[in-house]
């Protein structure tokens, strides 16, 4: 494949804040390494103040990094100021300039650089038809539905052809449905214009929805990056099993390893779990997820080899499934889903049930902490 | 600093202005106090004895205290009167506050000198006061005390500064949460103790701008003695304009001048520590 | 529930304090149109004579002019410097910025007579010769925290990323507060300019000092009140300026509020 689109190299970025005489170091970004490619759909995916933004804001040239370097098409950008990077952004909040009509907010990049009337008119038309909005031309951003801004924001960004174009949760103030609509919306739009796009959501189900690679992020750092299958099948880390879906958490001491599958101790009986890419020693401590839906419930009072023994706490009937709170001991409630297809008649067990909880071996990934 | 170029191209033109034509100005006066004579020879002698004569002068230091006391008085009882006006803005006048408060601002916007001056029409032998109570029976004979003194300084001052100082202490009501007061009310207050426990306290970051920003200036004041205050109604501020325009001692009023300076600044200090100087940009 | 209200106790009190207020200047409205040199009770007749002689007065209309060149050249530069530093104070964090913001404002409460006098005295040690310009000086100085604050007040809730997306669209940072933000903030530049310029129209204990044989118009009013039999000419010519700050007043008022950006309704 040819160089990446963009790239950041040890990219830290350090903001000190001064309250009075107290000199505080708030370390946004550390050390981030990426490769994004041309062409890509990338997700920085976390929980507000992970430093996501502040890595959007610095490829697009608002911030500068305290260290490392950052490339765009393999150009080195630190000297670059914001006006002269061959990216755009999609704000937040859309950031429409309210003195200018719609075809003027649109055509401001390209009025800018000077780009002839003709010509500039020719892609606004364009850029506007591409998001519906061609009859909105000579309105002002104020007279627009929160939809309807949104789309003008894409279109005044994309109406550049940039090479990457940065989203800071473009979908953020919209209501429900209507972000469903658009996600889907944005999407097609990505793949039908080729240009890469990087994106910033704290909204997991949204990342998992629309990129092609996430990058998980907490506390400044990238905890893991991979495709959303990767990522919810095989979580590297605590959280980022935890922030992508919904896991249960096991802990045990490890009793015997035979390649990658591992035998775990855990509340006095032996389970089965998938080393993944730390392989660990016996008698070593081991904390690994299972997700609720890959748990299998088996009404039995008898133990059964491999499984775990609990007691149904809840019976949560959600319509297309049903959820049960398992009680085991010495760990926290286990959540299991259980699909209401054909043949399983809901609500089968009830509050009360004595029941054994197991899983295969490759749907526990032992986890580092 | 994230961009120091655009910084400094930005704070420059300001800064210099002010430094040039502002600070640079009394850093000259204060060479100043120290020349001997304002032209000639003196000028070039270095001198202390206009700080000597200032400090020997006890006519200086009365009609000192005496504006000071004066700038004091003007300042609390535009603050008294400027309370309930803000009040009623805040909590009383409904949607038409904004309105009501533009009416209060629009005489403060015209010529000061002929608000003051006609001043001299309402409080004059022949005024509107006199004839009034004349008329009205109250006296027998046009009573000429009323222009021409201290009292006619401090009721035209005190008209001219009530607009102004209900402003900051309008601004800090109104950034009250009434749900505070609700919450007041709700713990058994009646409403004085709530004016009392929670809206006065809540609004003295006002009070306290309001009452400085009349007195500081006010102690400077010279227009308006000259206009309505006569001998008796002279200033402070009419002392150091003598120097300058009839005595031609410029080298004593700028003595006189550094010593209001300190005045001013001392106030300022007073004031900020009092915490209020930080609360009032936020407006 | 309809109950008529009586008056409150505020509402009378609000509305004395209005008629103090107004008061002088309608004295001074109505002897503008008494028949008589002497502006004493009771009232002569009816005239617009003082307002006839008004146009025949050609010192007077030099004042005018005077006072209005000036405080239009020194509330262009205040407004000017006032937005720069109302940017540097809202949108950059750095060391002496509470010091800037100290000295910017002293003017604000600073006696006026020892602004004059400093200035007088630098201006005479240079040699320079005082006009209205001078005057102006000590103008700017005194406008510019006004102008500040007024644009400080827009800025403050006017959304920064608007001058990033301009930049992200190519342009640079000027080009974007010259395309963005100032179109936007327009309405408050120029309530500062129309404060300004009421503010140097009026000035008159800093001009007195100042203006050398120039007289400004607040100058020139001062020396006709010595003279009886020139007041009613005075007070005419006050009537007008009167009504006139009045309107500006009100016109920038009006720019201020339509200048605001409406604030999304919190919950």
């Amino acid at each position: 494949m040819s160089e990446p689109a963009v790239e950041l190299r040890d990219v830290t970025k350090v903001f000190t804040s001064t309250r009075g005489d107290l000199a505080e170091e708030v370390y946004a970004v550390q050390e981030m390494n990426l490769e994004i490619a041309q062409g890509e759909f990338f997700t920085l995916l976390g929980p507000s103040g992970c430093g996501k933004t502040t890595t959007l804001r610095l490829i697009a040239g608002f911030e500068r990094p305290t260290k490392g370097e950052i490339f765009i098409h393999g150009q080195p950008m630190s000297k670059v100021p914001p006006n002269l990077r061959p990216v755009n952004t999609v704000f937040q909040n859309y950031a429409l300039f309210p003195h200018l009509n719609v075809a003027r907010n649109v055509g401001f990049g390209l009025e800018v650089r000077r780009v002839s009337r003709p010509e500039r008119e020719r892609r606004i038309h364009e850029a506007l038809d591409m998001v519906q909005l061609a009859e909105m031309s000579n309105r002002r951003p104020s007279q627009l539905s929160g939809g309807q801004q949104q789309r003008i924001a894409l279109a005044r960004a994309l109406v550049n052809q940039p090479a990457v174009l940065l989203l800071d949760e473009p979908l953020g103030a919209l209501d429900l449905k209507l972000r469903k609509a658009m996600q889907i919306e944005l999407k097609q739009l990505q793949a039908q214009v080729g240009i890469t796009f990087i994106y910033v959501t704290h909204d997991q189900e949204e990342a998992l929805t629309m990129s092609n690679r996430i990058a998980v992020m907490n506390k400044g750092r990238v905890l893991q990056v991979g495709d959303p299958v990767t990522l919810y099948e095989k979580p590297a880390s605590h959280f980022v099993a935890d922030f992508i879906g919904e896991s249960n958490f096991f802990r045990g001491v490890v009793e015997a390893v035979s390649g990658q599958l591992v035998e775990v101790q855990v509340s006095g009986t032996r389970v089965r779990a998938t080393a993944g890419a730390l392989p660990p020693s016996s008698g070593q401590e081991a904390l690994f997820a299972v997700r609720p839906e890959k748990v299998r419930l088996i009404i039995s009072e008898e133990s059964i080899d491999g499984a775990l023994r609990g007691v149904i706490q809840e019976v949560i009937y959600i319509g297309t499934d049903t959820r049960y709170i398992v009680n085991v001991e010495a760990q926290s409630p286990v959540a299991v889903r259980v699909q209401n297809g054909c043949g399983i008649a809901p609500q089968e067990y009830r509050r009360g049930d004595v029941v054994q909880l197991s899983w295969l071996p490759e749907d526990a990934h032992l986890l580092a902490d | 600093m994230e961009h120091p170029r655009r910084l400094f191209a930005l704070i420059g033109p300001p800064s210099v202005y002010l430094t040039l034509f502002f600070l640079l100005p009394l850093g000259i006066m204060a060479v100043f106090s120290f020349r001997a004579g304002t032209i000639g020879e003196a000028r070039n002698v270095f001198t202390l004895e206009h700080y000597r004569q200032f400090i020997a002068n006890a006519a200086y230091h009365r009609l000192l205290w005496r504006s000071s006391l004066m700038a004091f008085g003007i300042a609390s009882i535009s603050t008294l009167l400027a309370y309930p006006l803000a009040y009623f803005l805040t909590f009383q006048a409904g949607e038409r506050k904004l309105t009501l408060m533009t009416l209060i601002i629009i005489p403060t916007w015209t010529s000061y000198l002929l608000r003051v001056f006609a001043w001299k029409l309402i409080l004059g032998t022949n005024g509107l006061l006199n004839t009034l109570l004349l008329s009205l029976g109250i006296i027998d004979q046009a009573s000429p005390i009323l222009l021409y003194s201290r009292t006619a300084v401090m009721v035209t001052l005190v008209y001219v500064w009530v607009p102004f100082v209900a402003l900051p202490i309008f601004a800090a009501l109104e950034r009250i949460d009434r749900s505070l007061l609700e919450a007041a009310a709700d713990l058994g207050c009646k409403p004085w103790e709530a004016f009392l426990r929670v809206t006065l306290p809540l609004s003295a970051p006002g009070v306290i701008a309001g009452f400085f920003f009349c007195l500081i200036p006010t102690l400077g004041e010279y227009v308006t003695p000259l206009l309505v205050g006569g001998g008796q109604g002279a200033m402070y501020g009419n002392l150091i304009q003598d120097q300058f325009v009839r005595a031609l001692n410029w080298s004593m009023g700028s003595v006189m001048s550094l010593a209001m300076l300190l005045a001013v600044i001392v106030l300022l200090v007073i004031f900020s520590r009092m915490g209020s100087f930080s609360k009032l940009l936020e407006l | 529930m309809e109950t008529r209200r009586i008056p409150s106790f505020g509402l009378l009190y609000y509305w004395l304090i209005v008629i103090v207020l107004f008061l002088p200047i309608f004295l001074l409205i109505l002897f503008s149109f008494n028949d008589s040199t002497r502006l004493v009770f009771p009232l002569r007749g009816f005239t617009l004579q003082w307002y006839g002689q008004l146009s025949k007065n050609p010192e007077l209309i030099r004042a005018v002019r005077t006072s209005i060149l000036l405080a239009l050249g020194s509330s262009f530069i205040a407004t000017v410097l006032g937005t720069m530093g109302a940017l540097v104070v809202v949108r950059y964090e750095f060391p002496g910025r509470n010091v800037f913001v100290a000295v910017a404002a002293l003017p604000l409460v600073i006696p006026y007579i020892i602004l004059g006098v400093s200035l007088l005295i630098m201006l005479h040690s240079l040699g320079v010769r005082l006009s209205a310009w001078t005057a102006g000086l000590a103008h700017v100085v005194i406008s510019l925290p006004y102008a500040m604050l007024v644009v400080i007040a827009r800025l403050v809730g006017f959304p920064q990323n608007l001058e990033e997306a301009a930049m992200d669209l190519g342009a640079t940072y000027w080009g974007a507060l010259w395309r963005v933000t100032l179109p936007i903030i327009f309405p408050a530049l120029t309530a500062a300019f129309l404060i300004c310029f009421t503010i140097s129209f009026d000035e008159f204990a800093i001009a007195s000092f100042l203006v050398g044989t120039q007289p400004t118009l607040p100058v020139y009013l001062y020396s006709q009140l010595r003279f009886p039999t020139r007041l009613p000419l005075v007070v005419s010519m006050a009537a007008i300026l009167m009504s006139a700050s009045m309107a500006i007043v009100l016109f920038s008022e009006w720019l201020r509020r339509v200048g605001q950006t409406p604030q999304p309704k919190k919950k």
